[in-house]
């Protein structure tokens, strides 16, 4: 099954739990936070068009 | 001339048997796109192992008519031998498919395996046949065996391919916001905008869509997907790399027609030929699935698969 390795979002209130959260100030930051996390991780990015990205691995 | 022949019928007739099985294997032993197996090594190997199914195929009539009843339990060994080159096959795949990008997929593995050991069979059934004429009559009519042989042989040899269940038609690679789609197919979310664009410029999408139900119910079999994407990823080259997980081909169905989604992210953008290269993917054996011949569905006609 898949994990959330990362969590990159623009607004606190909507993000919480287990995976570590990187809050961003704009969306534009986001997506530029998302894409490192993508990279670095090899975990896929996706939006839930909300303002938040989670980075999802799955490798395992 | 025909006296000798006839002096040492037993002799000609194994050697026609070994020629013919030989040939047989020749005909059957093609590297194709895949590059498997491979030049020259794999190959070897397999003419090898044919000289080998040759010979026991070929000695197998003369000992019956040597009345060494007994020596047609070689033919045992044969089928042990031949599984052994199964599960060799099985091996390798497996762990060459660790390292590709796109992999085949088990089913895909497994269906080369199996045709590996069913060549070995026929390449037996094809000396043996050979033998048997041109002992039991003469080195002429065992010719005339053994080529009968390869042309039953050649058409045993190729399986169906995706064409026969179903039409493949150009779909268009549409992405809304992070959704990614082919046609109306949802494929996946794809977060980064710097994928979406690379998508946007390199993405393929096709559509393939099953004739009948015993066709829908193929495609939507993983490793027939899988043998599916693994064949355009390999003939049209990948437009991705290690570390890039959004950049993958995917194929996902549509629940309610059963036509299959397929996105693909080749370096060569040519529609026509990926529509062409899908249809012309085999017909995984292992994924056909037959709903039409169950007893419950009888009477309703439609057979395809």
């Amino acid at each position: 099954m898949a994990s959330i390795v990362a969590i990159v979002s623009t607004s606190h209130e909507s993000v919480a739990g287990g995976a570590p959260i990187f809050i961003e100030k704009d969306a534009e930051k986001a997506q530029e936070t998302a894409f490192f996390l993508e990279k670095i991780m090899d975990a896929t990015a996706h939006d839930l068009k909300n303002g938040s990205f989670i980075l999802v691995d799955r490798s395992r | 001339m025909s006296n000798y022949l006839h002096e040492h019928r037993m002799v000609v007739g194994v050697m026609a048997g070994i020629a013919f099985g030989l040939l047989a294997r020749i005909l059957l032993l093609r590297t194709d796109y895949r590059q498997y197996p491979t030049y020259p090594h794999g190959q070897i190997i397999h003419i090898s192992l044919g000289v080998i199914a040759s010979a026991l195929g070929a000695v197998a009539v003369p000992a019956l008519y040597q009345k060494n009843l007994t020596a047609l339990t070689f033919l045992t060994v044969a089928a042990q031998q031949f599984r052994e080159v199964r599960n060799m096959e099985r091996e390798t795949l497996s762990k060459m498919d660790s390292m590709e990008i796109v992999s085949r997929g088990t089913s895909y593995i497994e269906g080369i395996a199996m045709v590996f050991e069913g060549r070995n069979y026929l390449v037996i059934m094809a000396a043996m046949a050979a033998s048997l004429f041109a002992v039991a009559f003469n080195l002429w009519i065992g010719i005339a065996g053994g080529l009968l042989s390869l042309i039953i042989v050649w058409k045993l040899k190729s399986g169906k391919s995706i064409s026969a269940i179903a039409d493949i038609i150009p779909g268009k690679v549409r992405i809304e916001g992070p959704d990614l789609y082919v046609d109306n197919i949802y494929i996946m979310n794809v977060g980064l905008q710097s994928n979406r664009d690379i998508i946007a410029k390199h993405g393929l999408g096709l559509i393939v869509k099953p004739r009948s139900a015993n066709g829908r119910v193929t495609l939507s079999n993983l490793g027939q997907r899988q043998a599916i994407l693994y064949d355009l990823s390999t003939i049209l080259g990948l437009h991705s790399d290690t570390g890039e997980p959004a950049l993958v081909p995917l194929a996902k169905l549509d629940l309610d027609s059963g036509c299959l989604g397929v996105f693909i992210i080749p370096h060569e953008r040519d529609l026509s030929k990926a529509c062409e290269i899908a249809g012309r993917v085999p017909l995984l054996e292992m994924a056909v699935r037959m709903p039409s011949k169950a007893g419950v569905n009888q009477g309703e006609g439609g057979s395809n698969g």
